[in-house]
């Protein structure tokens, strides 16, 4: 049976994985679309429709999300009116960049090669931090839920407090009662949104990490305002990609239905277990991650069409393998409570 | 400089980006309406199993 075109296996297949891609995103709010458009791409579609189709997702989980953590009170508008300037310039020199290696034809290689170094080595990044945290016995980032409090100078990274140290005005004041400089707040806008444009991503993996240890924003109010910048940047991307008919709607659609499904359990998900405890699973995932694209260049580069399976494999298993621990420890953490609370299990 | 293509090519476009925005907030209130539904009986399910 076909369903716009698609197969129907596939179209569940699309909806099965926007669903665990959309649990990771409400849990750890960021990493969506840096395993979409490697999985599109690894199953054979053009490098601009897989990231025009990666954006397009983007722009859609990130209104739903918004939408939640705006009733949570974690949208900073100012810093996100800020991000979305220079996102947004950001984004268009990644797309130009993109059009003229595809052109040159090597907008897959460099594409790839771009995700297996982000990828990697963020990836080493957060696995190296949780490994860390967890002989430190540390709680992890997961420490600062009210928005609005002041932060605890000891929970920000020291690279931040060097940043945070330069004073380059103009200095601005935002949630959390830290300051500034607007210069920062562009540059990282600017760096995020190039690679938005370049690689269909929202870019929250790269933005999260920069927001918390480059400019110390608390993590609530970074994935918040993260997710608020993200609707306009991935609304323009998405329109900028379907000027040149790189957004396929066949893809996108089940995609989001999943996704939007999956991101409800997710960020339920997030007052049931602590962050910390699966940190290192999403630091594995996105080794995993880097590993697929790789294995996909060297199928490419060498004609092997198995290493272009294991890709797909190793990617769908590692986006199944971090959503069935969220899931798994969430239902888990509710089992506890009622262990605890003295709840009679049924017969 | 953003390069705009034509006028239907734009209007193709801004369609795009609106059936996605309708689809994600038809999304966010169905799946909202829904949890609601079935979110607690779910948990009570859960801490019962």
């Amino acid at each position: 049976m076909e369903l716009f075109g698609f197969a129907a296996s596939m179209i569940g297949l699309f909806v099965g994985f926007g669903f665990m891609v959309g649990v990771l995103f409400g849990f750890f709010g960021m990493g969506g679309s840096f395993l979409v458009t490697p999985a599109l791409m690894i199953m054979g579609f053009e490098t601009t429709t897989a990231v025009g189709s990666g954006m397009a997702f983007v722009f859609g989980t990130a209104i739903i999300a918004t939408l939640k953590h705006r009733d949570l009170g974690q949208v900073d508008y100012k810093l996100g009116g800020l991000m979305i300037v220079g996102t947004t310039a950001g984004i268009e020199v990644g797309r130009i960049g993109l059009y003229f290696l595809q052109d040159q034809g090597l907008a897959g290689l460099v594409v790839g090669v771009t995700y297996v170094v982000l990828l990697g080595g963020v990836g080493l990044f957060v696995t190296r931090n949780a490994i860390r945290n967890d002989n430190d016995g540390d709680e992890g980032d997961n420490d600062h839920h009210d928005p609005d409090a002041e932060i605890d100078p000891d929970a920000i990274p020291d690279i931040a407090k060097q940043i945070q140290s330069y004073n380059v005005p103009p200095m601005l004041a935002i949630s959390g009662g830290i300051k500034v400089s607007l210069w920062m707040i562009l540059g990282v806008a600017f760096a995020t949104g190039l690679l938005s444009g370049f690689l269909g991503v929202g870019g929250g993996f790269i933005r999260m990490p920069a927001m918390f240890y480059l400019i110390g924003i608390p993590v609530p109010i970074a994935v918040g305002t993260d997710l608020f910048e993200i609707v306009f940047s991935g609304g323009l991307g998405s329109f900028l990609y379907g000027l040149e008919g790189g957004v396929d709607l066949s893809i996108v659609a089940p995609l989001l239905a999943g996704s939007a499904l999956g991101a409800r359990i997710g960020s339920t998900a997030t007052s049931l277990v602590d962050e910390s405890e699966i940190k290192i699973y999403f630091g594995l995932m996105l080794l995993g991650g880097a590993v697929a694209v790789a294995l996909r260049q060297l199928g490419n580069a060498t004609g092997i069409n198995e290493l272009q399976v294991i890709s797909f494999g190793l990617i769908m298993l590692a986006a199944l393998a971090v959503g069935g621990a969220v899931i798994y420890s969430a239902v888990q953490a509710i089992r506890d409570d009622a262990r605890s609370t003295g709840v009679t299990p049924a017969d | 400089m953003i390069g705009l293509g034509s006028g239907a090519q734009m209007i193709q476009a801004a369609t795009l980006v609106g059936v996605v925005l309708l689809e994600a907030v038809v999304l966010y209130l169905g799946y909202g309406a829904l949890s609601n539904v079935v979110g607690e009986p779910l948990v009570e399910r859960i801490r019962t199993l």
